[in-house]
C-alpha cells in the first residue's frame, strides 16, 4: 500500500485545497493518472499518481485545506512491480537534522586579545567616572567578563557601607585621578595674601541680624567672590581634552569635601556666580550633607567647571592643589588669620587669607591666574556687590 | 556622395542651415580639445569630429517634441538638437550653469526643454532607456519618436539586442540609429564582431532598416526623414546604420595604436563638411562668402560661450549633496 | 480581515493599478502567468495586457525600459523575479535610475518602483536564495523599503509609487504565505521610520524583512529566560532610521543585528556601524551580529537552516550580550 499525498509544486506552496476527486475507491490507478485536483496560490492544479495500483480510500474531502504532504488517499498496489521508482509521492517535509548549536555559527566578530586595557564596556566606564569609582577595580559580569553598568551601579552602592572597603575604593579612584592630573597636566602655582576682613565685618553684621539657624558660614561670600572672580579669567573655567580646551559660561564650584571614612569627593555647586548667598549656603549644606551620606547625583560630580578647596579651618597657611581632570584650575582658600598688615602707612591688624592658584599651563599663563587673584580681592574689599 | 538623382532638392536656407551646423559643432568641438589642454575641460572628452552629418542629418528629421538619447560622444547632437552653447560650454567647465547644473560634464549633456536625455556613457545603457520612452508615448497615445545614438560598439552588448527585441515585440516608435564609426574605443568591429553587417541585427528582430553613408549629410537627412516618417505611420521602430568614421583619438588620451595613420588620412578624404561645402558651392546653392559668415558667426559664438563659462559661478560646495532626490518642493509642484 | 502577505501584495497592485492610470506593472510572467508568487493573478484580466505586461526574459531590457517610460510620464512597477536575477540590471539600476536625477542637474526624476522577492528558506539553492538588499542600500538615489509585515505589504507600494525618485520593495519569498489580520481600510503606510515591534529592556534585535518574525520568536524565547528583548524591524534600508535605533540603544545598551545577507560588508555591518558612532558611550556590550555563514546558500535543508538566521541563534547571540554567557 502507498500513500497518496498533498505534493508541494513550488518551494513556497506549504498548503492546498482538495477541490474534487477523478477517482473513487476500488478504481484502478495507472502511473501518470490524474487522481485529484487541487487548488493553490496559483490556481487549480490536477495531480498525478506515481504509483500504480487500486485507490483503497480517500482521507481527504473536497473543499479541506490541508498541508503539503498529508496523506489525501491510499492506493494498494504492487509496490514490488517497480523497484526502481522514485518514492511514491513528493515525501512530506522530512525533519531535517537540527541546524548545529549556535556556537557553530559565527555571531560576534572574533573576540579581542585581552590588552592592557581592562574590559569595560564604554557605559560602564562612563558611569564609573559619574560616581567616581575605579572600573578596573571592579570584577566583570558582561560578555566576555566584561565590566557592565550594573557591576558598576552595584559597587556603587555598596561604597558607603564598609568605610574600609569604601575608603579603599576611593582611595583607588582619588590614586587614578591623582596620578593621571599629574602625569598630564603642567601645573603652575601661585598665591597671594587677601585682605578678608572688610567680607568678614560685614558677615559679622549680616549674622547678628539673622537667626541662628539662617545665619551664613564665612566660607559663603568667599565662594561667591571666587565664581565671580572666575569670569575675569575665562581661562581658569572649563575642561581640557583632547587637545581642547573647552571654556565654560557657567561656573560649577566643584568643593572638595572631606568624607568621615576617609577620601575626598568633589561634587557641584551649580552656577554659583548666579545664585544668591543664602541660595549657596542652602546648596553647600545640602551638598555636604549628601557628599557624606552617598546621596550625589552623577552629574553633581561629573560637571564641576572648577574646584575649591577650604583648608580655612585650622593652621594651614596655604594649599597647593593638584587638579582635577579634566578640568584646568583650582582654586586653595588657607585659613582665615589675624595678623597685623600695614594700611596707609600704619599696622593694622587684619584678617588675612591666603588664596592660592593651580592652573594648567597647556591653558593659561601664570599673569592670567594673577589676575584672577586681584579680581577676587577686589571683590572682597567690596562684600555689598556679593 | 550619394548619386545626384537620390538627393532631393535642397534650396538655399536648408543648405546654409546644414553646413552651419556642421561647422559650428566642428569649431567647437576643435576648441574643445584646445580648452582641454589648456586644462579647462577635465574628465573624459570624446570628439565627434568626422562624425557631424549624423547628429545633424538625424536631427533635422525629428520634430520638436520627438525625445533623443545619446552616448558619451554626444556634443553634435547636443547642439544640433538646439541646446545653446552657452550652457554646454559651461557643462564642460563643470559649472553650475552649465546645462546639467555642472554635475555631468562633457559624457552628461541633459536638456529637459529639447527632451534631451542624456549623455549616457554606458556602451548600450541608453537603449532601454529609449525603449521605455516610446513606450510611455505609446501607452499615453503621443505621436511621438523617440530617437536613440549608439556605436556599434554597442551591438556587442545585452542591452541592445534586449532593447531591439523589446521595441520590436512592444511595436514602439524608436529610432535606432547606430553610428557605426567601425572602432569599439580601440577594438576594430571585425575583430569584436561576428556579425560585421550591423543592421542585419536588426532584422533578426524583424526591425526594417536601411545602411546609409554617415558622411552625406544629406543622405542621413534623407534616410532619417524616411526613417521617421515610417515609425509614425506604423508606430514600429526602425534601425538606422550610418557608416562613419571617427577622425580624432577615442578620447583625449589615446595615441591611437590600434589604426593606421593613413586610414584616417584616407577616411578624411570623405570629410563630410569638406564634402557639402564643394558640393553645395558647385551646384551654386552655398557661395564663398556664406563660409566665412558661417565661419565668422560661429567662431564669435564660441567665443561668448567661453567667455560665458569662464565668468560663470562655481557651485558653492554646500550644494554638494543636491539633486540626489527629488526636493519635496519640486514634489509639490508636479 | 484574515488575509495573507501575497493578497496584500495583489491588492496593493490592484490599488495602485484603480487609482493612478500612469501607473502599469512590468516583469517576467506577470500577467497569463499570475506573477511568479501568484502576486499578481487576476490583474491581467481586468486591467488588460498594456498594464499588465509580460516582457521577455531581459532584466536590462526590461528594468531600463521602466526607467525611460517613468521619464516618459509613467508610473512603471517593475517585478523582478528574484535578487539574484536582477544582478542582470545592476547596470540600469545603478547608472541611470540611481544617477539621472543627478546628473540632469535636476531636470529629469525616475519616479520607478522596482520589487522583486529576495531571500532563502525554500530550498532553491545558491541562485534564488541569496539577500543582495544591502547592495541597492548602498546607492545614494535609490530608496530601499523591506515590508515584513502584511500591513506593509498592503500599504508601502501605494507610497513607493508617490515618490519622485526609484524604490526598490524586497519581498523575502517565504513571507507570502504570511497569515494573519489586517484592517479593511488598510491603505498607504510611512515607508520612512523603523518600527519597534516589540518593547524591550534588556538588548534590541534589529532586523528586517522575514528575519523580523524570527527575532520576534527568539524575543518570546528570551523572555522564558527572564531577558526582556525589544526588537525593531528597519522597514527601511535606505535611508536607514538611526533615531529610532539610537534611541532604543539607549534604553537597552545592548544589540544583535540580524541579517540573511553575508556578515562581510553587510547591512548589519553598518547598522553597527552606526550604533558605535552614535550611542558608543550607551554600549554596555560590543554589538553582536547574526548573519548568513559564508557560504552560498546551500540546497538540502539543514544546511540552509544552519547557514542563515535563526530563532534560536539570534537568542542565544543575546543571551550572550545579557548574561555574559550562553
Amino acid at each position: 500500500m502507498a500513500d497518496f499525498r498533498m505534493p508541494s509544486l513550488g518551494a513556497d506552496m506549504d498548503a492546498g485545497m482538495l477541490v474534487a476527486w477523478l477517482k473513487r475507491p476500488g478504481d484502478p490507478i495507472a502511473r501518470g493518472d490524474i487522481v485529484a485536483v487541487v487548488e493553490t496560490q496559483k490556481g487549480a492544479i490536477e495531480i498525478e499518481s506515481f504509483q500504480s495500483g487500486t485507490l483503497r480510500d480517500i482521507c481527504v474531502e473536497p473543499g479541506q485545506k490541508v498541508p503539503v504532504g498529508t496523506v489525501l488517499a491510499h492506493i494498494d498496489g504492487p509496490e514490488a512491480a517497480e523497484p526502481t521508482m522514485l518514492p511514491a509521492a513528493p515525501s512530506p517535509p522530512t525533519v531535517p537534522p537540527r541546524a548545529p548549536a549556535p556556537a557553530a555559527l559565527p555571531t560576534t566578530a572574533p573576540r579581542e586579545e585581552r590588552g592592557a586595557r581592562g574590559r569595560i564596556s564604554p557605559l560602564a566606564r562612563r558611569r564609573a567616572t559619574e560616581l567616581g569609582l575605579d572600573p578596573a577595580a571592579l570584577r566583570g559580569s558582561g560578555f566576555d567578563g566584561a565590566v557592565t553598568r550594573a557591576d558598576v551601579e552595584r559597587a556603587a552602592k555598596e561604597r558607603p557601607r564598609g568605610p574600609v572597603a569604601a575608603g579603599s575604593e576611593i582611595r583607588r579612584a582619588i590614586a587614578a585621578a591623582m596620578s593621571r592630573s599629574k602625569r598630564e597636566i603642567p601645573h603652575y602655582y601661585l598665591s597671594a595674601t587677601l585682605d578678608a576682613s572688610a567680607c568678614l565685618d560685614w558677615l559679622e553684621r549680616e549674622n547678628a541680624k539673622r537667626p541662628v539657624a539662617a545665619r551664613l558660614l564665612y566660607v559663603v561670600p568667599i565662594l561667591k567672590a571666587v565664581a565671580l572672580a572666575l569670569h575675569a579669567v575665562p581661562e581658569l573655567n572649563g575642561t581640557y581634552s583632547e587637545g581642547l580646551f573647552r571654556p565654560s559660561s557657567d561656573v560649577h564650584l566643584g568643593m572638595a569635601i572631606a568624607l568621615r571614612g576617609g577620601g575626598l569627593i568633589a561634587p557641584a555647586l551649580h552656577h554659583a556666580d548666579r545664585c544668591d548667598l543664602d541660595g549657596l549656603m542652602r546648596a553647600l549644606g545640602d551638598l555636604v550633607r549628601r557628599a557624606r551620606t552617598g546621596g550625589l547625583k552623577s552629574s553633581e560630580l561629573s560637571d564641576p567647571t572648577v574646584t575649591v578647596t577650604n583648608l580655612g579651618e585650622g593652621i594651614v597657611d596655604a594649599v597647593y592643589p593638584v587638579i582635577y581632570p579634566p578640568q584646568v584650575a583650582m582654586i586653595g582658600l588657607g585659613s582665615v588669620m589675624k595678623r597685623p598688615w600695614i594700611v596707609d602707612d600704619a599696622i593694622v591688624p587684619r584678617r588675612l587669607i591666603q588664596v592660592s592658584v593651580a592652573a594648567d599651563h597647556r591653558v593659561s599663563d601664570g599673569h592670567r591666574a594673577a589676575r584672577f587673584l586681584e579680581t577676587l580681592g577686589q571683590f572682597l574689599a567690596e562684600p555689598d556687590k556679593l | 556622395m550619394t548619386p545626384g538623382g537620390a538627393k532631393p532638392r535642397l534650396d538655399r536656407p536648408h543648405a546654409l542651415d546644414l553646413l552651419r551646423q556642421m561647422l559650428r559643432i566642428r569649431r567647437f568641438e576643435e576648441k574643445c580639445a584646445e580648452l582641454y589642454g589648456a586644462g579647462k575641460i577635465r574628465g573624459f572628452l570624446h570628439l565627434y569630429i568626422g562624425e557631424e552629418a549624423n547628429a545633424v542629418g538625424v536631427i533635422r528629421a525629428l520634430a520638436a517634441d520627438d525625445a533623443i538619447v545619446a552616448t558619451y560622444r554626444e556634443h553634435g547632437h547636443a547642439l544640433a538638437r538646439g541646446i545653446g552653447m552657452r550652457p554646454i560650454m559651461a557643462e564642460m567647465y563643470g559649472k553650475a550653469a552649465g546645462c546639467s547644473r555642472g554635475r555631468g560634464g562633457s559624457m552628461h549633456i541633459f536638456d529637459a526643454a529639447t527632451r534631451f536625455y542624456g549623455g549616457n556613457a554606458i556602451v548600450a545603457g541608453g537603449l532601454p532607456l529609449a525603449v521605455g520612452l516610446a513606450l510611455a508615448d505609446k501607452m499615453q497615445n503621443r505621436a511621438r519618436v523617440t530617437a536613440c545614438f549608439f556605436g556599434e560598439g554597442a551591438a556587442a552588448e545585452g542591452a541592445f539586442h534586449e532593447s531591439l527585441n523589446l521595441a520590436a515585440l512592444w511595436k514602439l516608435p524608436v529610432l535606432f540609429v547606430c553610428e557605426n564609426n567601425f572602432y569599439a574605443m580601440g577594438t576594430a568591429l571585425e575583430r569584436s564582431e561576428s556579425q560585421t553587417d550591423i543592421r542585419r541585427h536588426a532584422e533578426s528582430y524583424n526591425v526594417n532598416g536601411a545602411v546609409v553613408d554617415g558622411m552625406d549629410v544629406v543622405a542621413v537627412e534623407v534616410a532619417a526623414t524616411r526613417a521617421v516618417a515610417s515609425i509614425r505611420e506604423s508606430g514600429t521602430p526602425y534601425f538606422l546604420e550610418n557608416r562613419t568614421y571617427r577622425f580624432r583619438a577615442h578620447s583625449m588620451f589615446d595615441p591611437e595604436l590600434y589604426r593606421d595613420k593613413a586610414e584616417v588620412d584616407h577616411a578624411k578624404e570623405r570629410d563630410p563638411i569638406h564634402l557639402f561645402q564643394d558640393w553645395g558651392l558647385t551646384a551654386g546653392l552655398l557661395h564663398d562668402a556664406d563660409v566665412k559668415t558661417i565661419e565668422r558667426d560661429a567662431a564669435a559664438e564660441i567665443e561668448d560661450s567661453i567667455a560665458f563659462a569662464e565668468a560663470a559661478p562655481w557651485e558653492p560646495v554646500e550644494d554638494l549633496l543636491r539633486d540626489v532626490h527629488t526636493p519635496l518642493t519640486a514634489q509639490a509642484a508636479e | 480581515m484574515k488575509t495573507t502577505y501575497r493578497e496584500a501584495v495583489r491588492k496593493a497592485l490592484h490599488e495602485a493599478l484603480t487609482r493612478d492610470g500612469r501607473a502599469f506593472l512590468m516583469g517576467e510572467d506577470v500577467g497569463r502567468y499570475g506573477g511568479t508568487y501568484a502576486c499578481s493573478k487576476g490583474l491581467l484580466a481586468e486591467f488588460g495586457p498594456d498594464r499588465v505586461r509580460d516582457t521577455p526574459l531581459a532584466e536590462g531590457g526590461f528594468v531600463g525600459a521602466g526607467i525611460g517610460a517613468a521619464l516618459g510620464g509613467m508610473r512603471p512597477i517593475v517585478e523582478i523575479m528574484t535578487v539574484n536575477f536582477s544582478l542582470l540590471a545592476l547596470d540600469q539600476i545603478v547608472n541611470n535610475a540611481a544617477t539621472i536625477r543627478h546628473m540632469s542637474g535636476g531636470q529629469f526624476s525616475v519616479p520607478l518602483v522596482i520589487r522583486m522577492a529576495t531571500g532563502a528558506g525554500r530550498q532553491l539553492a545558491a541562485q534564488h536564495s541569496h539577500s543582495l538588499e544591502c547592495w541597492y542600500a548602498h546607492i545614494p538615489g535609490i530608496r530601499v523599503v523591506a515590508p515584513a509585515t502584511i500591513e506593509d505589504a498592503r500599504g508601502m507600494l501605494w507610497t513607493a509609487l508617490q515618490d519622485p525618485d526609484p524604490v526598490i520593495i524586497f519581498e523575502h519569498a517565504t513571507l507570502y504565505n504570511l497569515e494573519g489580520d489586517l484592517a479593511d481600510d488598510a491603505g498607504a503606510v510611512a515607508i520612512d521610520r523603523a518600527a519597534v515591534r516589540r518593547p524591550g529592556r534588556d538588548v534590541t534585535l534589529i532586523a528586517y524583512s522575514a528575519n523580523v518574525h524570527k527575532a520576534m520568536e527568539a524575543a518570546e524565547a528570551l523572555e522564558a529566560d527572564g531577558i526582556s528583548a525589544e526588537v525593531i524591524d528597519l522597514r527601511s534600508l535606505r535611508p536607514l532610521d538611526d533615531e529610532t535605533i539610537l534611541n532604543s540603544i539607549r534604553r537597552t545598551h545592548r544589540a544583535v543585528v540580524v541579517d540573511e545577507a553575508w556578515r562581510t560588508g553587510s547591512l548589519a555591518a553598518e547598522v553597527s556601524a552606526r550604533i558605535m558612532d552614535g550611542a558608543f558611550y550607551e554600549l554596555d556590550a560590543p554589538v553582536a551580529r547574526v548573519c548568513s555563514a559564508e557560504v552560498p546558500i546551500p540546497y538540502p535543508r539543514h544546511l540552509e537552516e544552519a547557514a542563515t538566521p535563526q530563532p534560536g541563534t539570534i537568542a542565544a547571540a543575546a543571551k550572550i550580550l545579557v548574561t555574559g554567557h550562553g
